[in-house]
């Protein structure tokens, strides 16, 4: 039995899934009750793949194939279960599960690969994670639909992204209104207040000591709760929300301004103080350079409060138009297709919003160790 | 003491006045136009004084005067009948149990995926990114769905709003985890590996005890998440109890002066957790003889 | 420019006036300074009287809190004595500070590390208001001093330990101060690359003519970098000794071998031992 020694623990609770698969077939029962889809190419992909260290193949060989078979094999499951929802029986789930643990040693095998050259390394790191991703939506795709869950409850990833295709302009006009009008008027307004409030506070003394623990103590409080609030001030449109960004975003960015202008050393002080050099010299030729990785910090994690804040202040009342507003009266007509969509607009703007800042932050930090990786 | 009088208690009680007497401003600017309204129409000439005082004593004024906040906060705090609607404490406790719910369930899933990235490389490196992207993502936006889709298949109550807690509060406790979990130097681990211990004993020795201060500061954000995602998951049930739905009634029935006195004690409720976290923080450091800080 | 020019007249009709102080950089008479701490506090310097002369090399020597670093901060007006006067350049430490009358050189080198090399030594220039022009030409005339040409587009971090520190002095002798403060500049630094730094830099002080104070703990540096030793000793900090060398100008490394150093050496050691009590 020396395979079993060879063989990773993946691949054999793979073999004993399809053989379990093997005693339960049909795959699928269509609602006549006839037996639908063939499981014999998929079991073999499955098994092959499962027996495929035994040939003691070179890594890069061996990832490639196990690649190729469970998305081969995950394929076929789903194209034999769509248009059969409900009708899976346990040797579906079976292979289902099998081929998500060959997926899981391919994932294994990528992450040890240590490649020397830069360029793959980094494609390896960003393929790791998709394929995490990737197969989030295999499992979601193929129990949504092998268990018959009511789309009306949790669509299927497809369906999502045919609503996102069928229903490009309005989210569009979504995303116009909710993040090009509230969010970014209210996160330039709000950081830019926050920085200038951090510069006096910086100046004067009092100040300072008077509003470091009203600052952190906000940090901690449920500012969204004055959206309803704002809508009542400003009213329906945008502006409202930008308010409750403005109010959301202020206070990350005043705290951590302050806590970065007192990064600087001792030794770098006393160096500008040695060429009497004046207030503003300072803050401009060391302390501002020194706080940026807070500031910039404080911009990252504004991205977010304030696409929160502008998602739910709408929640509260809006025109007709705007992400929150399609989220919360979708919810009511309980069209969740369009609620999902919406939601990966979302989010899809929000790591685009993040990844913007971090990749201009890496450009004007890039002397700092964090990011010079030393 | 005289320098804490100096350095902390004094300035923050000038801003706070500072505060307080731009909110009285503001009141005034804000509540005046609707009161001159008022006034003339009514045929009523009064007083500098007496409009002054009128602006700030109405019924459902744009920007309440803190007085009127305060008197409305004292009276549904302490003396309301608990089982009462109006009864802050009542909508408080109702926020609270599901936050606190929420935020239990969060801190021990948020533990237990930074232990399984930490010693996981796969994990490390597939779920790791995840993770660090999902915080840039506006996950609130998914609670009312929760609540609804929920509510269709018979869940309702505590639970939904527990489980949007949940979510939001286990983001980070795993990311601070993983960080504390990562801090022991290198010379520490090393000193670990010359005396030949087991990956649980470095574990248990070392790792954990240097994680406990990464726990806590992330703990605080996550209690503080929880109390979040309490409130805006009671903004679709169709405002039954809770600060959230007290927040949402108020505002269909312009009840500003309510609408305020729920935000106070949506922040006395958020003070006090997140002081109840620094201060379990602070004596679990003590008991592990940790330095005063 | 104009500044640093204006500077340097106006402290030639002080220095005029004041015959006596013609040739004294450095006077201090009854130096006291206390810090108060919270276990109470501490006498850091107690009752220092020093004459520093100009183009003398100064070392400050004695174990940690004799107060060898505090006494050179208030030369820079980095900290304030409690008592006695000090002057400097015939003025009080503010007013040369003011007036940019000298460079200091820190245990690190303190780099700002979002400035190129050039960046760097360029900063007290462009903190003086010195023309683009006149920056280049110094930037490139001091790199050439401490030979660091041909790293002008280097980052801090990209150098090693011994050039960030030639930088640095770089940095301190790019206005053109007379006088140059260094404490402990070389102290992270391993042996050999110190050896190599103290002969460059005697080679500076010979060429250039500045004062130098220079704080270390090494005996070996102090006597050879040095044509007055300080001996310090703590608790309070206060002054034991004052050795005056009577090595030649010209040394070459191999002059650590000699009897005459050697003797000097002892003193300095007598010195330590005497002013450190054991039993602590």
């Amino acid at each position: 039995m020396t395979f079993l020694r060879i063989l990773p623990w993946q691949a054999l609770l793979a073999l004993v899934l399809c053989a379990t698969a093997l005693l339960n077939l049909p795959l699928v029962v269509t609602d006549a009750g006839a037996a639908a889809g063939t499981a014999w190419p998929i079991m073999a992909l499955l098994a092959a793949a499962a027996l495929l260290p035994l040939l003691r193949l070179p890594r890069l060989f061996e990832a490639a194939f196990l690649f190729v078979a469970v998305h081969a094999a995950a394929w076929l499951l789903i194209a034999a279960i769509a248009g059969n929802e409900g009708g899976a029986t346990a040797s579906f789930f079976a292979l289902v599960a099998a081929s998500w643990l060959l997926a899981w040693r391919l994932v294994t095998v990528l992450s040890r690969m240590r490649p020397r050259a830069r360029g793959l390394d980094i494609l390896l790191r960003l393929l790791v994670p998709a394929l995490f991703g990737v197969w989030l939506l295999i499992l979601w795709e193929a129990i949504v639909r092998g268990a018959g869950i009511p789309f009306i409850l949790l669509p299927p990833p497809s369906l999502i992204g045919l609503r996102i295709a069928n229903s490009l302009p309005i989210l569009a006009a979504d995303v116009q209104q909710t993040i090009f009008k509230a969010v970014l008027v209210g996160y330039a307004l709000g950081c830019a207040a926050g920085f200038a409030v951090a510069i006096l506070a910086d100046r004067y003394m009092f100040l300072r000591r008077g509003l470091m623990p009203i600052g952190n103590m906000v940090s901690a409080l449920p500012i969204i709760g004055v959206a309803p609030i704002m809508v009542m001030w400003f009213g329906f449109d945008w502006p409202s929300k930008a308010a409750v960004v403005v109010i959301m975003t202020f206070f990350p960015m005043l705290v951590n301004t302050v806590a970065g202008l007192a990064a600087a050393g001792a030794m770098e002080r006393d160096l500008m103080r040695t060429y009497a050099a004046g207030y503003w010299q300072t803050l401009f030729k060391l302390r501002l350079p020194a706080a940026a990785p807070f500031i910039f910090n404080a911009l990252k994690i504004n991205s977010t409060l304030a696409l929160i804040g502008a998602i739910v202040a709408e929640f509260f009342g809006t025109p007709v138009v705007g992400m929150g507003f399609r989220i919360s009266t979708e919810v009511g007509r309980m069209n969740v297709d369009m609620v999902w969509a919406e939601i990966a607009v979302a989010a899809l703007a929000g790591s685009i919003f993040y990844g913007v800042l971090a990749l201009i932050e890496r450009a004007a930090t890039f002397w700092h160790p964090s990011v010079r990786g030393g | 003491m005289t320098d804490r009088l100096r350095d902390k208690i004094i300035p923050v009680t000038a801003i706070l006045a500072a505060i307080v007497v731009a909110w009285y401003a503001g009141s005034y600017a804000m509540n005046a136009p609707f009161q001159r309204d008022l006034d003339r129409r009514a045929g009523v000439t009064s007083t500098t004084w007496e409009f002054v005082a009128k602006t700030m004593s109405q019924p459902k004024p744009t920007l309440p005067a803190p007085h009127q906040v305060a008197v409305n906060f004292v009276e549904n705090t302490f003396f309301r009948k608990l089982s009462s609607n109006r009864s802050l404490v009542y909508h408080a406790a109702v926020t609270l149990s599901s936050t606190v719910l929420g935020f239990a369930f969060g801190t021990i899933l948020g533990i237990a995926i930074a232990v399984c990235i930490v010693h996981v490389v796969t994990l490390d490196r597939s779920l790791m990114p995840w993770i660090i992207t999902s915080q840039t993502i506006p996950i609130l936006a998914l609670a009312p769905m929760i609540i609804v889709v929920l509510a269709a298949v018979g869940i309702t109550g505590l639970i939904p709003k527990a489980l949007i807690s949940t979510y939001l509060s286990f983001f980070p406790v795993a990311v601070g985890m993983v960080k504390g979990l990562r801090s022991p130097e290198l010379t520490h681990l090393d000193l670990m590996h010359t005396y030949h211990a087991s990956p649980g004993q470095v574990f248990w020795k070392l790792r954990v005890p240097a994680s406990v201060p990464f726990l806590f500061a992330s703990m605080k954000v996550a209690v503080a998440a929880s109390l979040v995602g309490a409130i805006v998951g009671e903004l679709p049930t169709g405002a039954v109890a809770g600060i959230g739905s007290k927040l949402l009634s108020g505002s269909y029935y312009s009840q500003t002066i309510d609408m305020f006195a729920a935000l106070v004690a949506g922040s006395v409720v958020a003070v006090l957790l997140v002081s109840l976290v620094g201060l379990a923080g602070r004596i679990t450091e003590r008991v592990m003889g940790g330095r005063p800080a | 420019m104009m500044t640093v020019k204006r500077a340097y007249s106006l402290e030639a009709c002080i220095g005029a006036e004041t015959d006596l102080t013609a040739d004294t950089v450095i006077r201090a008479k009854g130096l006291d300074l206390t810090f108060q701490t919270g276990d109470g506090p501490v006498h850091a310097l107690s009752n220092v009287d020093l004459d520093i002369g100009k183009g003398e090399f100064v070392s400050f020597i004695g174990p940690s809190g004799c107060g060898k670093t505090t006494f050179l901060r208030v030369i820079a007006d980095l900290e304030q004595p409690t008592g006695g006067t000090i002057t400097v350049n015939g003025m009080s430490p503010e007013e040369a500070r003011r007036r940019r009358a000298y460079g200091y050189v820190f245990q690190a080198a303190a780099l700002y590390p979002w400035r190129t090399i050039e960046k760097n030594v360029a900063l007290p220039l462009e903190i003086m208001g010195v023309s683009a022009a006149e920056q280049r030409e110094r930037v490139k005339r001091t790199l050439d001093l401490v030979n660091l040409s041909g790293f002008e587009k280097k980052f801090p971090w990209q150098l090693s330990g011994g050039m960030q520190q030639r930088a640095s002095i770089a940095r301190a002798l790019a206005f053109d101060a007379d006088l140059l403060l260094m404490d402990e500049p070389f102290g992270a630094l391993d042996e050999i690359v110190r050896d190599h730094l103290n002969e460059q830099l005697l080679e500076l002080w010979a060429r250039t003519n500045k004062t130098i104070c220079f704080v270390t703990h090494s005996i070996p540096e102090a006597v050879y970098l040095s044509t007055k030793i300080v001996v310090m000793s703590p608790r309070p900090g206060r002054v034991t000794d004052v050795i005056v060398s009577t090595l030649p100008k010209d040394r070459p490394l191999d002059i650590r071998e000699s009897p005459e150093f050697l003797a000097i050496a002892h003193r300095v050691r007598e010195g330590l031992r005497a002013g450190h009590s054991y039993e602590d």
